[in-house]
């Protein structure tokens, strides 16, 4: 275990300080006064490495990660999980633009909201399965060219304020549950909304507790409304567009 | 609205059989990805409108009995009305879509490269014979250091104390540009990392990950991160000797990059993680980077995930504004700047952006050398040049525009027997080079092409050196961006200015 005080600290040193640790065989780490700094986590592997971070991290938190844990106990930036292959990030508070670009595994926990382009460009093969679960609402574009994973968007606030335009927009693979019904015209006509089923339930049921037990939520207050899926209409969205010279 | 078959465009190429050669070894049928020939029973048929001119049935034919020509009926000639622009409207009109193709433009655009000529020494300073003596090739590319630290170690010794940036090696100035497993084949791709080994130079993933057959060439190779970040992690970015960031691409500038689903089998499916069949769409910008201040938060993201010790190198296509384009990336950090022109090539792009969009090469290195001189930044990153380099004299001229190496992709696929026609959307290449078809794939033998491929580099690297023993300079890096050693023909003063050369004879 180890204990930086990030204070007035360069994200170069901070990140080097990192590394090393992890290099140590340093298992838990904590974060103090962290204020703004690019890059907590960026490239770092350890199934059991733990970060805590205490203060508002600065953007691309977890970009590239391969294994680690971060533990945001407020809000975060921009980029959050940029292209990342495994571990956990849990937000305790609000995330802003390009939640998990391109991430193809581990998953993201947000309490709160998520800005624009959430999980654009999400992947998937197999066991390779990126999970991104939000309490709150997303801005515009979201899910946009999404491939594969799951997104859950839970509105734990239970308002009927709209999430953003262009919902869905080019998503070709992957699902995306919904826990409150949002008014299907604003959808992109490349997807299709169903009523989620047993099955779903049963294989959401894992992450959902897993959410709840990292907010302190109790578990029956997130599932016990009626949910739904979203899933592309076609796995070629664009097949029609083009034609051969 | 109802769908008729019928369609206007008659074959362009007719594959004529002679009949008294043919033995009926079939082995046409076999080469052919097209499906253009059938066995009729007692001879062999031809479907015209199948054959794209690719050259592989009559390259195989034992008995040299196919010949390829032109359908000498098609068309009416009209220098307004060309047939390809009457072509395209009957087939936009017949199926709505947007027409793609592979290659570069086939646009007759001026090459400046065409009209661009060489010093040479006569009398007044010696030319070097480069059979005799030295002539030096090797060029590193990455961040130079404004200044040196030297200092004395505890023996006396002068000593080097600045630490020097990351660089990539090369033993000539060439490298092979950017194509990603699943616009080309992995046999293909293997066939350049063999070369690049033996070579002592690099190739580069493209957007398409890194297939674990490619991992021990590691060396030898830089890995790109686009827009789509297919294939991209932890690992991935630090297997290579550099990292490419991909902004964009010389045959279709501002878009970005489409693999159609006919090559998104199971096994790119697995690399790319996306559904079989889908199209691999990479959006047309990274969505992380809407300014040079973004582009320097993935750069440093880059640095950060490979603990800076490797070049960072940003790839971005030739444009009106290019030399403040490069300015900009090269503040934003990068230690490479890879710029390719407008009649660079492609696994597939839209035409109505391949050929008219982005600007020639040669313009935009002139312009770039010249900008970041100005500025006194060139040392920042090390610039590499692309977009149809066709052979030795291409290259030297690129180099004394500017460039530090030159980039090769069209060029390395003509190697592998690529007759240039245009095709590598579809999937279908008889050369197995840009399919995904196993029965296609498995002709392209790795060990075969990899020496071709080596043979061409060397005899490029021996006649550069011709060159430069006949400009009487020893080394390439004393002919980079030496603009004084060109001279025009046939150019405008607007054009000379911009690349900032004189006329012959001035």
């Amino acid at each position: 275990m180890i204990t930086i005080d990030a204070a007035g600290m360069h994200y170069k040193e901070l990140n080097r300080l990192i590394r090393e640790g992890i290099g140590k065989g340093i298992k838990k780490f904590f974060l103090e006064n962290i204020n703004g700094q690019y890059y907590i986590g960026d490239g770092i592997k350890g199934d059991d490495v733990v970060i805590n971070i205490n203060g508002t991290p600065g953007n691309d938190i977890g970009a590239f990660m391969d294994g680690p844990t971060l533990i945001v106990n407020n809000n975060a930036q921009d980029n959050i999980g940029n292209t990342m292959n495994a571990g956990k990030i849990i937000i305790k508070g609000d995330a802003g633009d390009v939640v998990g670009y391109g991430m193809r595994g581990g998953r993201i926990y947000i309490l709160g909201n998520a800005g624009y382009r959430v999980g654009i460009h999400m992947k998937g093969y197999n066991e390779q399965l990126p999970i991104i679960i939000i309490g709150g609402k997303v801005g515009s574009f979201f899910a946009e060219y999404m491939a594969g994973g799951i997104i859950v968007l839970l509105g734990l606030d239970d308002s009927d304020e709209f999430d953003g335009d262009y919902f869905a927009s080019g998503m070709h693979g992957g699902t995306i549950y919904l826990r409150k019904k949002i008014d299907f015209s604003k959808y992109s006509k490349d997807v299709e909304l169903y009523e989620a089923d047993e099955n779903d339930m049963n294989f959401l049921k894992k992450y959902l507790i897993e959410y709840a037990d990292s907010f302190n939520i109790p578990s029956e207050e997130i599932s016990g409304k009626p949910f739904y899926k979203i899933m592309p209409s076609s796995a070629r969205p664009y097949a029609h567009l083009y034609t051969s010279a | 609205m109802t769908k008729s078959s019928f369609s206007n465009i008659q074959s362009e190429y007719l594959a004529l059989i002679d009949h008294n050669k043919c033995v009926r070894c079939k082995r046409c049928i076999q080469n052919c990805g097209w499906g253009t020939y059938s066995f009729g029973g007692d001879k062999i048929l031809a479907d015209h409108s199948k054959c794209v001119a690719c050259g592989r049935c009559y390259t195989y034919c034992p008995e040299g009995a196919i010949s390829i020509v032109k359908n000498p009926t098609v068309l009416r000639e009209n220098a307004n009305w060309k047939e390809g622009l009457i072509k395209n409207i009957w087939r936009q009109s017949e199926t709505g879509g947007i027409v793609i193709s592979g290659m570069g433009t086939t646009f007759k655009y001026k090459k400046y490269f065409d009209h661009i000529l060489l010093d040479a020494c006569q009398v007044t300073n010696p030319s070097i014979d480069p059979l005799r003596e030295p002539m030096e090739l090797r060029t590193y590319l990455g961040k130079k250091p404004s200044r040196l630290d030297v200092g004395l170690d505890e023996n006396g010794e002068s000593v080097l104390k600045s630490k020097m940036p990351p660089q990539i090696e090369l033993q000539t100035p060439f490298i092979f540009g950017a194509m990603s497993y699943g616009s080309i084949s992995l046999n293909a791709q293997k066939a350049m990392a063999l070369a690049a080994r033996a070579l002592g130079i690099v190739m580069n993933t493209g957007e398409g990950g890194l297939h674990d057959d490619l991992v021990p060439f590691g060396k030898n190779i830089i890995v790109q991160v686009a827009s789509g970040r297919f294939g991209v992690h932890r690992d991935y970015l630090n297997s290579g000797v550099a990292v490419e960031i991909k902004i964009g691409q010389g045959a279709k500038p501002g878009i970005g990059g489409h693999l159609p689903g006919e090559k998104i089998g199971a096994d790119i499916s697995r690399t790319r993680m996306i559904p079989v069949g889908t199209d691999a769409i990479s959006p047309a910008p990274h969505h992380d980077i809407y300014s040079i201040e973004d582009l320097r938060q993935l750069i440093y993201a880059v640095k950060e995930a490979t603990d800076y010790e490797k070049p960072v190198s940003v790839k971005v296509a030739a444009v009106h504004n290019i030399a403040a384009i490069v300015s900009g990336i090269v503040r934003a950090g990068a230690d490479i700047v890879y710029i390719d022109g407008y009649t660079g090539g492609t696994g597939a792009a839209p035409n109505i952006i391949k050929d008219h969009v982005g600007i020639p090469i040669e313009l935009a290195l002139a312009q770039v050398d010249e900008r970041l001189r100005d500025e006194g930044i060139r040392n920042e990153a090390s610039i590499i040049a692309a977009g149809s380099i066709r052979s030795s004299a291409d290259a030297v001229k690129a180099i004394a525009l500017g460039a530090d190496a030159v980039a090769i992709g069209t060029a390395a696929l003509v190697v592998m027997g690529c007759h240039v026609c245009g095709k590598c959307n579809t999937g279908n290449c008889s050369w197995g080079i840009t399919t995904q078809r196993p029965e296609l794939v498995r002709r392209l033998d790795p060990e075969v092409y990899g020496e071709r491929l080596y043979n061409l580099i060397s005899a490029w690297s021996h006649e550069i050196q011709e060159v430069l023993g006949a400009m009487g300079v020893n080394s390439i890096e004393s002919l980079r961006g030496s603009r004084e050693r060109l001279r025009g023909v046939e150019l405008t003063d607007a054009e000379l200015k911009a690349l900032g050369i004189k006329h012959a004879g001035l």
